[in-house]
């Protein structure tokens, strides 16, 4: 779990319009790759295309691989990279500590495992005793919370973070980036963030070091290229 | 917020009342009235002879005589497992086909394609399909054909029965061509509701394979959106009347065709046991409705171990999947059935075993046209009244809700807080527009017809329009409902703003931009008028003849080539009003994109 995600030569274009321009990055475990850029610069693009989701009307070259495990021929449910978007997608039709257990694998056995690991990651969090909640009945910071932990269960290789504090009010935003950067970094799991917010790139690099890359906007930059800060 | 506002907002029942015109505040109760009235009616009138009560006919005392008469037909029990074999099949194989193609769009292109196709399908009526079916699937039929003689060996057409077959295969096979497009489209607008593709995503990232992703994590939450129309193919399926006496056994028949089998025979003393099958259709119905809505239950709770187990794969899961890829056979026959009756209309020779006809005439069709005059009037001017009466109603309800709300936001009045508050009063309102659907139609088409008589009414225009309007309105209300709902009233309250008045606002703003929905929920209403049998059959005393109630009764025996002619006229109608209702908001508005 502690080995290097790799990007080598990442070029994702649209109808001839190049949105990511040959990427090159090693994120260490523990660390993050900052992707940061307007909306349409093709920093979502980058992140799906990681998780192996990318739009077939997309053009995509490169490799991604995580150690010695080259991920880019992997369908998105064999490539384990814990994926956590802006909207928590708690499944509603099951409970708190139903959609946790969706996470968990099935190699955990028996049932009273599951549900041991289950009430411990909760209480981890927080949120000790939520196990029988309806996802609906939580507030956002605690439904945000729920989400992680259930990328988590699911023994992730890598974390792909696709702005998700960007719908947390201000006061709940600090204390969720805390806790998700203080996860990865205990599970040393590398990270990609996509992101917007200035503030969520500082504190991220801040969090766990790593680098920053900016995606220049396809409408305005031209040609665009990975410019690289920090 | 609410809270705050309150002491401010002048009461509501003054502030609404004030400012919504009359005829829109009384459009849900007459609405209401045109349906729950005379179902009810119609059912207490169906009842009361199934125990004896019909003074018209001698009957003054309860009795249970009806019901010994009904036991002791023979073939009773027959018919009644038939009933709920054939109705059962059709509702659990088209549901797991359509449930299956659902979780396919999820992650195959091609399966996300034939969404789109079948529209057509949805069109047409079904004893069209049933009769192009028909022709495909008999011993003589053109699947046979194609085969023989060279696989079977057949010069002439074998001695086996299809069409009729006591097991009553060939009616599932038919409810389910037109069942699973039906269902298809509402698994479509169900999965929009859910969010169903971000959630996939999520499931896949968790580890998910394809279609326990979909199993899993889409189906469960579809399965309660559809609970309405899987209710409505369950009892349409139960009770289906024109389906049956093309395709389904004869000898004993279903319930549904045992019950109009004695409604119309001239003893008239067989009144009292056609009520009895009529309730007894009616109890089966609901205890069927109620059946499926503890599987429902059952399945969601058993589910949730084999949710929160872990599995990334799922060999149900699969095979469910595999099971959606039965669309296509479906569509295809569907397809094949459509073009053979086609075929068979211009055939001028078309000897067994040929493959195709040997020579074409346009002569059927000359030779109809007289005929086909006085039916195509009326089906059109039947089905143009059904549906302009069901619009005017729909909408009216409708703006009247949505005024009502606006007002409601505006004034600060607490009532429209919450939309599955909403909701709920919502479908309060609306429940009895659902018994249409869910009651058989033979349990209150008699007792409804038995007080037409009584009034003088039957066999009258009016008679046979009411009683369209009854199936028309549910569906246009339906179809209406969500795109009205999602009309953005910052429109309205931008142009009330700039001066128009609401009654302008309404004309040149609101209606133009609800076109499209507009347009192909009257053509979805059209279409359900041109398809009605019974309704016709029992409002219209058997006196007033449609397209449907013409080419049903000509199945039963005339030339393939004659039949042909009918029922392509009767397919084509409500593909017509289809294209119409597609053509028109780009023929009004060619500037605009993406109507429809």
């Amino acid at each position: 779990m502690n080995t290097p995600l790799r990007l080598e030569g990442v070029h994702i274009a649209v109808a001839g319009q190049p949105l990511v321009a040959r990427l090159d990055a090693v994120v260490e475990p523990g660390q993050c790759l900052v992707v940061m850029g307007a909306s349409g610069s093709g920093k979502s693009s980058l992140l799906a295309w990681l998780a192996g989701t990318l739009d077939a009307a997309f053009e995509a070259r490169g490799r991604v691989s995580i150690g010695e495990l080259d991920l880019t021929p992997l369908p998105p449910e064999r490539r384990r990279l814990g994926l956590l978007f802006q909207d928590d997608l708690l499944f509603p039709h099951l409970t708190v500590g139903g959609n946790l257990a969706f996470a968990l694998p099935a190699e955990v056995r028996p049932r009273a495992e599951r549900h041991r690991r289950i009430e411990a990651a909760l209480a981890e969090a927080g949120l000790a005793g939520f196990g029988a909640r309806d996802p609906a009945t939580l507030s956002g910071g605690q439904r945000a919370r729920v989400a992680l932990l259930r990328t988590l269960l699911a023994e992730p290789r890598a974390l792909l973070l696709d702005e998700p504090f960007g719908k947390l009010d201000a006061h709940l935003r600090g204390a969720f980036r805390h806790f998700v950067f203080q996860h990865a970094r205990e599970r040393r799991l590398p990270m990609v963030l996509v992101t917007h917010d200035a503030a969520d790139a500082d504190a991220a690099l801040a969090a766990c070091g790593g680098r920053l890359v900016q995606l220049a906007t396809a409408a305005t930059g031209g040609p665009s290229s990975a410019s690289e800060a920090a | 917020m609410a809270a705050a506002h309150q002491p401010l907002s002048p009461p509501e029942s003054d502030a609404r009342a004030a400012r919504v015109p009359w005829p829109l505040r009384l459009a849900p109760r007459l609405t209401l009235l045109a349906f729950a009235g005379p179902i009810v009616a119609g059912l207490a009138g169906t009842a009361l002879p199934a125990i004896g009560v019909l003074p018209a006919l001698g009957g003054h005392e309860p009795s249970l005589e009806p019901w010994r008469r009904l036991a002791a037909q023979p073939g009773f029990a027959t018919s009644l497992a038939t009933t709920l074999a054939t109705g059962w099949a059709a509702t659990l194989l088209s549901a797991i086909v359509a449930f299956g193609w659902a979780a396919l769009v999820l992650h195959r292109p091609w399966a996300a394609r034939i969404g789109h196709a079948v529209a057509p399908l949805l069109a047409t009526p079904h004893s069209a399909l049933a009769i192009g079916l028909a022709f495909l699937i008999a011993p003589s039929g053109w699947l046979l054909r194609w085969v023989s003689p060279g696989l079977t060996g057949f010069e002439v057409p074998p001695d086996v029965s299809t069409v009729g077959h006591w097991s009553g295969w060939p009616l599932v096979l038919a409810l389910l061509l037109k069942e699973v497009p039906y269902l298809m489209l509402m698994a479509l607008s169900a999965m929009n509701q859910v969010d169903a593709r971000a959630q996939f995503a999520a499931a896949r990232a968790l580890g998910y394979a394809p279609a326990a992703a979909a199993f899993k994590v889409v189906l469960p939450q579809l399965v309660p959106q559809m609970r309405l129309p899987i209710l409505a193919v369950l009892a349409f399926s139960l009770t289906v009347v024109d389906v049956a006496l093309v395709l389904g056994p004869g000898h004993p028949p279903t319930l549904a065709v045992l019950a109009v089998r004695w409604f119309s025979d001239p003893d008239v003393s067989l009144y009292f046991p056609a009520a009895a099958a009529a309730m007894l259709l009616l109890a089966v119905v609901a205890a069927s409705l109620a059946a499926w809505l503890g599987l429902e239950r059952w399945l969601a709770h058993w589910g949730r171990g084999w949710l929160e187990r872990g599995a990334r794969t799922s060999a149900l899961a699969t095979l469910g999947e595999a099971a959606g890829r039965f669309v296509l056979p479906c569509l295809g026959l569907a397809a094949l059935a459509l073009a053979g009756l086609a075929l068979w209309s211009v055939a001028a020779q078309w000897r067994y075993p040929d493959a195709w006809p040997s020579a074409w005439t346009p002569a059927h069709w000359q030779r109809q046209a007289a005929a086909l005059q006085g039916p195509l009037v009326a089906t059109v001017m039947i089905g143009l009244l059904a549906t302009a009466i069901s619009l005017v109603l729909s909408v009216a309800c409708l703006e009247n809700e949505s005024r009502r709300r606006s007002l409601g936001r505006a004034t600060g009045v607490p009532a429209a807080s919450g939309p599955r508050l909403r909701a709920a009063t919502t479908d309060a309102l609306y429940w009895p527009l659902y018994l249409p659907l869910l009651v058989p139609q033979v349990a209150f088409l008699f007792g409804a017809q038995v007080l037409l008589v009584r009034a003088g009414l039957d066999a009258t225009l009016a008679a046979v329009v009411w009683a369209h309007l009854v199936f028309v309105l549910p569906y246009l209300f339906l179809s209406l409902a969500d795109p009205w709902r999602a009309y953005d009233e910052r429109y309205t309250r931008s142009a009330l703003s700039l001066g128009a008045s609401r009654w302008r606002v309404f004309w040149r703003v609101k209606l133009p931009i609800l076109l499209p929905p507009v347009a192909l929920a009257t053509a979805v209403a059209f279409a359900v008028s041109v398809g009605l049998y019974l309704p016709t059959l029992f409002a219209g005393a058997g006196r007033v003849a449609t397209l449907t109630t013409e080419a049903v009764t000509l199945a039963a025996g005339a030339d393939r080539r004659v039949i042909g002619v009918w029922a392509v006229l009767q397919a084509l109608l409500p593909l017509a009003a289809y294209a119409l209702a597609l053509a028109l908001p780009r023929l009004l508005h060619p500037h605009r994109k993406g109507a429809a």
